[in-house]
């Protein structure tokens, strides 16, 4: 796909066979049949290719994931008003005198709201603590699953590694609401346990942290698991040998060595996790308690239940602003790691 | 260190897995369970399978859903091919960054953003919400996933066979069609298989962005279960696993197929 | 930089009769000009200029990153030159696309199509241009033939054994009777014997199509096996260009010397220089060093004498006339080849002198053994005087 369209090919056109299938077709067909249009749509596709490439994507996420992101950053400025839609304008037409002003009315009061009212500032620090506690037990779970798949024979490891993304592919829901089945105080878990005698009352786990914590360790393990153990397996096992040689203990070794180098790959996982975590809404709303207060679920209920658009808006922004920087430090990561593999 | 099962190898696999599938394994076991309590077993019976194609509105749900995951999947599967071409192949135009920043944000963006926000977009440019808001959110997100797989797919492959194809006398477009895209089809096809889970899955931002008559099978499911566990929803769960086992083995012995060819290939 | 002055063409073992190259009337196929390119500020070919003619087996040799394959990837089209023309049988191929020139390549990893059966495979390049269907199965057929694969037409890459995917690809390169076949390091994957046997088969196969090769390689001994000339390649640079013989005979630096075989160096200056001779005085061997082929130098100029280790004769006496082209030194290593032994001779200066003999009688019954005091001696037509 050539960069330069203006350049036309140099006067080197080789007889005969030579020639490729759409100057045979251009030149056999008259310009306006059907073929010698086609040929000159292929030409035209051609020549225009990588700039149609790049631009239907650019265009479409341009649409309908940036420009839906500055929608709701002007709702966040605009007035509750019990109307459809449930939002005042921002920027009006004000008649006075007979003359017509355009007005923009930034209202800050939804902001205002948000950081006086106790219950937004404890839902978001919540929901920061809430994920930052999971991200760190589902890499508790993930670094040895991940080990010990990287150390399976090869040929186990196509077979280990899909076991690991089925899960993924199920249902989200439907995962978090196996959860409840078995956490609840008649559930499984709790007949398991005093069927062995090991507690005689149940234990409340369902509609707590705890709950939560399960849920999202559950939910985003493949994410974790899937970037820690491409690390792992890239990795040249002579280096442990190397370093148990020199005379470092297996354990120590594993940590200094095999650990440092899969760092990127252990904090892609950690930012894969915390990141969508942090907004989860399903697994709050169906696992944790009416004490679980996280900022995701905060938005719908504004959202749905108080019908307060602008208020949701401005949980969203502050959100976004809150996960920014580990957004950012994702998409460095997803570029260097093009980059790295494309030099390859 | 040679690669091989060592016991504590096995015990970190045994336990990783064990917390990975019994639960869902349970869930499946309960949707063939005779009692409507879960913790009893009354015995095995077909009867929540019965009473989940009797219920009307969980089999529209369901149709709708399907549609939904046909449209966006597709759509998502030309966007996403498109946007990992770009993201592997042209590394230097205006806004590249500004490309790739565009296409992961979707990745690891909270679900009621990206579901507020087009909803509100929806609401601005006046559009009926319906099937085609909820097709198009999905598509939206689904194609940051396609692109990524295309694009990882991309930058394995030996642009060389490219260069053979062109010097043979294959114009660029042509060589993308009769060599690049069989090449990668493996990788589109799970791309496809998991845009359209994505979109069966979906709740948050379907909820968000749909609109009368459009309801999916996730969010009758929910509102079912915020009303507490019951067989016919497990038995609803159990055919989905089912399917998605089914599409994703598919798409996983395909794949290794043409990898072992490739790993001989090498060899 | 224009080739350098092609030195009295020794009695050449060319298989060309004619050698277009030396005919000023010839009108070369390939017409390489001023050509260089640049990437990211880094000068991966630097001025090249280049004349191939027809019917050439013509190699660009040189260590890795030197350029060759750059330069291969702009007669192919897959990178265009920074500045510079390349002409391909009289047209000029800026801006022609890689499917448009009349030009074909084997690419080192051969880039076999992994979803085409062999036949697919080699057939790629006609359908293409829409040649009939049987002809392009006829073509197919005889050009597996040629290359010895005529029953495995529908077996696919991954079930191909690395010489016969080296055929394939081959085969798929030659089956459009390109002008000019590029071949990147065409023989690289292959182990020694199969290489070896297969530099032949490269030979007949173009010899019997009459087609031009033009052949990138790191191993000298592949490119003087099955080449008309030689492009010797440094840092994006020819540095000599020659048939096989002139590269090794009359190298015209010490690059091209060490590159090319095994080479002893003295360190020195001219102490007298005519048309028909040159003699150098090197504090290294403790003589002087008559060489019977002139070159332009001025006396008390630094030179270097190359005397290639078989040219050196070995002896336990002095020769008669020890005046010129005479050393003596003790032997402190031997290493025995089989038909022929190296021995490291140590002069007084310390410099260390490489010999390699015949092994014309049997090991046991050696002459020459470890700590020997030996006499080294060449004819004055052995060795080259170099500048540089």
């Amino acid at each position: 796909m050539s960069g330069q369209p203006a350049q036309t090919p140099a006067p080197y056109v080789s007889p005969g066979p030579q020639t490729t299938a759409f100057e045979v077709l251009e030149r056999t067909t008259s310009a306006f049949s059907f073929y010698g249009v086609l040929a000159r749509f292929v030409q035209w596709l051609e020549r225009s290719g990588r700039t149609l490439v790049i631009a239907l994507p650019f265009l479409w996420l341009g649409l309908f994931f940036l420009a839906p992101f500055l929608i709701v950053l002007k709702l966040s400025f605009s007035e509750t008003v019990l109307a459809v839609p449930p939002y005042a304008p921002l920027v009006a037409w004000l008649e006075e005198n007979g003359l017509s002003y355009l007005t923009v009315r930034l209202n800050l009061s939804n902001y205002i709201l948000l950081f006086e009212d106790s219950l937004y500032v404890r839902a978001f620090l919540n929901s920061l603590r809430i994920s930052a506690v999971a991200t760190f037990l589902t890499l508790c779970v993930a670094l040895p699953l991940a080990n010990a798949m990287s150390r399976a024979p090869e040929r186990w490891r196509a077979l280990l590694l899909m076991m690991v993304i089925l899960p993924f592919w199920t249902s989200f829901l439907i995962r978090v609401y196996a959860w409840i089945g078995i956490l609840k105080p008649e559930g499984i878990l709790n007949a398991v346990l005093i069927g062995l005698g090991v507690i005689s009352e149940p234990l409340t786990i369902l509609n707590t942290d705890i709950a939560v914590y399960i849920g999202i360790v559950y939910s985003y393990l493949p994410f974790m698991v899937l970037p820690i153990y491409a690390s792992f397996e890239k990795m040249d096992p002579s280096l442990i040998e190397a370093a148990v040689d020199l005379g470092s203990p297996p354990i120590k070794a594993f940590w200094t060595i095999t650990v440092r180098i899969a760092l990127p790959g252990i904090i892609a996982g950690c930012l894969l996790v915390f990141i969508p975590a942090a907004g989860e809404f399903v697994i709050p709303d169906l696992l944790g308690g009416s004490e679980t207060l996280m900022i995701g679920r905060t938005l719908w209920l504004e959202f749905f239940n108080n019908r307060d658009w602008p208020l949701a808006s401005a949980v969203a922004i502050v959100l976004l602003a809150a996960l920014t920087v580990p957004i950012v430090l994702f998409q460095r990561h997803q570029a260097r790691r093009g980059s790295e593999d494309g030099a390859a | 260190m040679k690669s091989g099962f060592t016991p504590a190898t096995v015990l970190a696999l045994t336990c990783g897995f064990a917390f990975l599938y019994l639960p869902i394994l349970l869930l499946v076991a309960f949707s063939f369970n005779e009692s409507r309590l879960v913790t009893v077993w009354g015995g095995f019976s077909l009867k929540w399978y019965g009473e989940m194609l009797r219920n009307r509105q969980l089999m529209d749900a369901a149709w709708v859903t399907v549609r939904i995951g046909l449209v966006s999947a597709s759509l998502a599967l030309v966007l996403g091919t498109l946007a990992g071409v770009t993201l592997a192949r042209f590394t230097r135009f205006p806004g590249r960054t500004v490309f790739s920043g565009l296409v992961f944000a979707p990745l690891v963006m909270p679900e009621v953003i990206t579901g507020l926000s087009l909803l509100l977009l929806f609401v601005s440019l006046g559009w009926a919400r319906g099937f085609w808001t909820v097709a198009v959110a999905h598509t939206t997100f689904a194609s940051a996933y396609v692109a990524v797989i295309v694009q990882s797919r991309l930058l394995t492959f030996d642009i060389i066979l490219e260069e053979a194809a062109m010097d043979l006398g294959a114009s660029p477009l042509k060589t993308f069609f009769v060599i690049t895209l069989p090449v990668i089809a493996p990788a589109l096809i799970s791309g496809w298989l998991l845009a359209f889970t994505l979109s069966l899955d979906d709740l948050v931002i379907a909820s968000f962005t749909t609109g009368p008559g459009a309801t999916t099978l996730p969010m009758r499911i929910y509102s079912q279960v915020r009303l507490g566990v019951t067989p016919e929803i497990n038995a609803v769960s159990t055919v989905l696993i089912g399917f998605v086992t089914l599409g994703v083995i598919t798409a996983t012995l395909i794949q290794k197929r043409r990898f072992a060819e490739g790993q001989k290939r090498k060899a | 930089m224009p080739a350098p002055d092609p030195p009295p063409a020794p009695a050449s073992e060319a298989r060309l009769p004619a050698e277009p190259w030396n005919d000023p009337k010839a009108t070369p196929l390939i017409k390489i000009r001023n050509v260089i390119k640049r990437f990211d500020g880094f000068v991966a070919v630097d001025d090249v200029w280049l004349d191939i003619y027809k019917g050439e087996f013509f190699s660009l040799l040189g260590p890795s990153g030197c350029g060759k394959t750059t330069l291969l990837r702009l007669l192919a089209g897959f990178e265009q030159p920074t500045s510079g023309t390349i002409e391909i049988d009289g047209v000029d191929m800026a801006g022609v696309p890689p499917h448009r020139r009349p030009v074909n390549m084997m690419f080192q990893s051969y880039a076999l199509f992994p979803h085409m059966t062999v036949e697919q495979n080699v057939g790629f390049g006609l359908k293409q241009e829409h040649v009939p269907r049987r002809e392009i199965s006829r073509r197919v057929g005889e050009m597996l033939e040629l290359v010895q694969l005529a029953d495995l037409g529908r077996r696919r890459p991954h079930q191909l054994s690395g010489g016969q995917k080296q055929r394939v690809a081959l085969a798929r390169a030659l089956i459009k009777r390109p002008k000019l076949l590029l071949l990147d390091e065409p023989l690289g994957a292959l182990d020694r014997r199969l290489r070896e046997q297969t530099q032949f088969e490269l030979v007949n196969i173009q010899e019997t199509l009459g087609l031009t090769f033009i052949i990138v390689t790191h191993d000298q001994d592949e490119a003087m096996t099955v080449s008309t000339r030689i492009a010797i390649m440094d840092r994006g640079r020819t540095v000599q260009v020659g048939t096989p013989g002139e590269i090794y005979e009359y190298p015209n630096s010490l690059y091209v010397a060490g590159f090319v075989g095994d080479v002893n160096v003295f360190e020195g200056r001219v102490v007298e220089a005519g048309k028909d001779h040159v003699t150098v005085r090197s504090p290294e061997s403790g003589c002087d060093i008559y060489t019977d082929r002139g070159i332009d130098a001025v006396p008390g100029q630094e030179a270097y004498a190359a005397i290639r280790p078989e040219k050196i004769e070995i002896g336990k006496a002095p020769p008669a006339d020890a005046r010129f082209n005479c050393v003596t030194g003790r032997v402190f290593d031997i290493a025995y080849l089989g038909s022929l032994s190296t021995y490291h001779v140590r002069l007084a200066t310390g410099e260390v002198v490489k010999v390699s003999a015949a092994n014309r009688s049997r090991l046991v019954e050696r002459p020459i053994t470890w700590e020997d005091q030996v006499w080294l001696w060449w004819p004055p037509s052995a060795s080259v005087v170099l500048l540089s």
